[in-house]
């Protein structure tokens, strides 16, 4: 059996390694980080691009990079970890429940809980876009693990609906690598990514990016054969007199980032609007001694926030552990 | 030579052959799809009906209430998902009300069991959230939910288990009669048998022309729903209808096995009979259909999916069930709504009536009972432990949204009746189902299919030939 940690954080991203280095600091010794994935670094390890730790480190990283230099901290520290670890219920008084490929069935009792775990992409099934459903829609996130982990193409002729920074991230990418990237339509009459983003990975490749323009219908039968896409009123509502049919392998999705809260739904946590945890000044949630940082309370653009976060809150948690 | 050859891979097709299979009888069945389960009754509202919809007398009304009735122990044998859901049929104001007198007369007609109508108090304590304007209810507590293509697949895996055939992928294109039977032919090759049986759904009225003048016409209906998310699975404890009009059952409000809550369908004649588009307008009538029902609006923001099906409707009105002229072919066609509530009655009917007439007998080794799957997401916290403790593999998690392990997903691949794509795993084992939609899993369980099926990842399909998912390696 294990022994009982004082402290767990869930999820091994940028927040949750963050959290644990900082509560390590403040005199926690039995601390365990609860990681999905078979690595530590979450959704850094397929950002292989540049643009990660100007503030942090004063150095311009890739994204891999960036949470290297957080494992390694962690390692040193001696910080518990398991990988290939869900957890898959977390409970009002901090029982938490997880399934390890290495160690089984655990049933934890810890005195705080940091929830780190980041967020996920909404899917075509969420914004119920009309038409088939094909092979051939996915979203960036999962593309662009295809392409820079497991080294898959996902498509070949590509049409990515909104502009966030994973969809134009993956515009470049998917270019240099030889895919045709078509267009890039964004509904709002603004893009929500970064300018930075738009110049270096839109405008230098001369992708068109269409402001006020939707996918109003998917095409194909077993794989995407097309889209057809229209633009928008002031209501957001698609002209379809307008509507125009681009012939297409793929539809990639970067239409936003949802914090992955569920876990902590169920145990009672009240989230805001946007799905992430709410938290008080001490980053404690509705759940005495359950703290929460990074993308879980809100998606952040910059990993350097993501940071700072996590240390605030495994901080608090480390106080919260010594009855501060 | 064969005894029977079943057309079609859906619930009916499925449920006939192992029906048959339990007889001394060799058979086998043609899918023309990649995979069983792959027409109507993928998409469907997933209702196990009690039987008071249909006019008394019809086949329908006959086959759904005897069906129903077959399920609870089907489900034990087969080991899928049947859950006793109430259906409650919603009037609003008193000329709807003389409908639900209608419905209650015509299902104790139908022999439909336990049937009332609810007001008042009694009403919305069976149903707190349910809109202040509905004054009645006719409440059917015999009617139940399921998983529509697990009770598909799970009985073609069972009458496989027991010597029953399958061709998957496998177009039938032709058929003719023998001196001693009827010659089958596909895109692939050609058969013999001394029966067939014509299970073909929407092309049903296409197989019975190649041996028969032309009788009946299929017309498919298309229907399209809403799944919303686990976290609102529970505002319904019913399955909510509205009243019946002549275009059919109308929008539904229901939970679903998987603790989801489905929304739909709406209904419109289309010309292409297999794809399944979702339309604005369609799916804005939905919506709004389906607002009625409730106090509260409906918390269409946590929508994980949209999806359509389509009706084999029949232009006969009734489900054509049976012998034909030319000897040796049998029909279960024009299957619409409540054909998934129907289709054990059918397909037990059916099959008693082919082996009466090959002569055959009962079987003594016929093995009703699937091979016991394990659904970590079925199991208490208990059970979890004890099985990990013994089998360490199933603490390997694939899908985190609906707890499936990489165990459950190779047994799935080699089962009989496996599966092959990635569909295929998701309809049998849920992994892709929740709300992520395979945004974290799919790469895994791309990975493990091209491990177990012994292929490149880029040779995975989604679904049927035409669909894989990757282009190719990043040079
Ligand atoms: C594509 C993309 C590009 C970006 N580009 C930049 C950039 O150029 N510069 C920059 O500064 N920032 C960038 N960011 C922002 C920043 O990097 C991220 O917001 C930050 O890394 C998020 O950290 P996190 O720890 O909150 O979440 P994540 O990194 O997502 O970590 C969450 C972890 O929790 C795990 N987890 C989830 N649920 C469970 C569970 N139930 N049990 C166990 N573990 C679980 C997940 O597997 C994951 O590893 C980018 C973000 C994205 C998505
Ligand atoms: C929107 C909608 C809602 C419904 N709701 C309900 C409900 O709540 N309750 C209920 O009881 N019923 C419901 N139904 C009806 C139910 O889904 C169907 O009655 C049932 O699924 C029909 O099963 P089947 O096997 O006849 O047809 P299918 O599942 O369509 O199977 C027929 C199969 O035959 C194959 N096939 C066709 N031609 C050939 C060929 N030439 N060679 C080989 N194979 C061929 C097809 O590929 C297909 O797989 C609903 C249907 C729809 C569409």
């Amino acid at each position: 059996m294990r022994t009982e940690p004082d402290l767990i954080v869930i999820g091994g991203g940028s927040a949750g390694m963050a959290a644990a280095l900082e509560a390590k600091k403040q005199g926690i010794e039995k601390i365990l980080i609860l990681e999905t994935d078979p690595y530590l670094g979450g959704v850094l390890r397929q950002c292989i691009h540049t643009g990660f730790g100007l503030h942090t480190f004063g150095e311009d990283l890739a994204g891999p990079e960036y949470a290297a230099r957080f494992i390694r901290q962690v390692e040193e520290a001696g910080i518990g970890v398991l990988l290939s670890t869900p957890v898959l219920e977390v409970t009002e008084d901090l029982t938490v429940r997880a399934m390890s490929r290495d160690e089984g069935y655990l049933e934890l009792h810890p005195k705080a809980i940091v929830a780190a775990t980041g967020c996920r992409e909404r899917s075509a099934g969420t914004i119920a876009i009309p038409g088939t459903r094909p092979a051939g829609v996915l979203t960036a996130g999962t593309a662009q693990r295809y392409l820079n982990i497991e080294g898959y193409h996902a498509g070949k002729r590509v049409v990515i609906l909104g502009s966030g920074d994973i969809g134009l991230i993956m515009a470049r990418r998917l270019t240099l690598e030889g895919a045709k990237v078509l267009l890039v339509a964004e509904l709002m009459p603004k893009s929500g990514g970064l300018k930075r983003n738009i110049v270096q990975c839109l405008e230098d490749f001369d992708i068109p990016l269409l402001l006020s323009t939707t996918v109003v219908e998917i095409h194909g039968r077993e794989r995407v054969e097309g889209v057809s896409l229209a633009p928008v009123d002031e209501n957001l509502t698609p002209i379809l007199e307008k509507k125009w049919r681009v012939d297409c392998d793929t539809l990639l999705l970067s239409v936003g980032l949802v914090p992955e809260t569920e876990l902590f739904q169920a145990a009672g946590a009240p989230v805001e609007k946007n799905n992430g945890l709410r938290v008080d000044e001490n980053l404690m949630t509705g759940i005495p001694g359950l703290f929460a940082c990074g993308n879980a309370v809100k998606v952040h653009d910059l990993v350097d926030n993501v940071t700072l976060q996590g240390v605030k809150a495994g901080g608090f948690a480390a106080a919260f552990i010594k009855g501060e | 030579m064969e005894d029977v050859i079943v057309i079609g891979g859906g619930v009916v097709g499925c449920l006939t052959l192992r029906a048959l299979a339990s007889w001394k009888l060799r058979v086998r069945l043609i899918e023309k799809q990649y995979d069983l389960a792959s027409g109507a009754t993928m998409a469907n509202s997933a209702i196990v009906h009690a039987g008071y919809d249909p006019e008394p007398g019809t086949r329908k009304a006959r086959f759904n209430a005897e069906g129903n009735r077959l399920y609870p122990a089907l489900a034990r044998e087969l080991d899928f998902l049947f859950l006793p859901t109430p259906s409650l049929v919603t009037a609003f104001g008193e000329e709807q009300e003389e409908t639900l007198e209608k419905l209650l007369a015509r299902g104790r007609e139908n022999g439909v069991e336990g049937l009332s109508i609810l007001r008042g108090e009694e009403l919305f304590r069976a149903e707190p959230r349910l809109s202040e304007k509905v004054t009645a209810a006719l409440r059917a507590p015999t009617a139940g939910i399921t998983e529509p293509w697990s009770v598909a697949i799970t009985a073609a895996e069972n009458a496989a288990d027991n010597g029953a055939l399958l061709n998957l992928g496998e177009e039938v294109t032709g058929l003719s009669r023998l001196p001693d039977g009827i010659l089958v032919t596909t895109d692939k090759g050609e058969y013999k048998a001394r029966a067939v049986v014509n299970a073909a759904g929407v092309w049903a009225d296409r197989i019975h022309d190649m041996l028969l003048p032309h009788a009946f016409s299929i017309r498919p209906r298309l229907g399209q729903y809403y799944l919303l998310d686990r976290k609102v699975g529970d505002l319904v404890k019913n399955t909510l209808f509205a009243c019946p009009t002549r275009e059919g059952k109308g929008v539904l409000l229901s939970p679903s096995v998987h603790g989801k809550l489905l929304i739909g369908p709406d209904a419109r004649e289309v010309s292409d009979r297999e794809l399944t588009p979702t339309d604005a307008e369609g799916l804005r009538f939905v919506r709004e259909s389906a607002a009625r029902f409730l106090r509260e609006p409906l918390p269409m923001n946590l929508t994980i999916r949209t999806y359509a099906g389509i009706r084999p409707t029949p232009d006969t009105g009734d489900f054509i069930v049976g012998k034909t002229d030319v000897p040796g072919f049998y029909q279960a066609a024009g299957i619409e709504s409540p054909g998934l509530a129907s289709a054990p009655a059918i397909a037990r009917e059916l099959s008693e009536t082919v082996a009466r007439d090959l002569g055959a007998a009962k079987r003594e080794d016929f093995n009703p009972f699937r091979r016991k799957q394990i659904r970590l997401n079925r199991m208490s916290e208990e059970e979890k432990r004890e099985l990990i403790s013994r089998d360490s593999r199933y603490a390997v998690i694939v899908c985190k949204c609906e707890k499936v392990s990489e165990a459950e997903i190779v047994d799935a691949i080699h089962r009989n009746a496996g599966a092959r794509s990635v569909k295929g795993v998701k309809k049998r084992v849920g992994a892709g189902f929740g709300r992520c939609q395979a945004g974290f899993c799919q790469p895994v369980v791309v990975s493990i299919l091209a491990r177990e099926l012994g292929i490149p990842k880029d040779q995975v399909l989604y679904d049927g030939p035409g669909s894989e998912i990757l282009k190719g390696k990043v040079k």
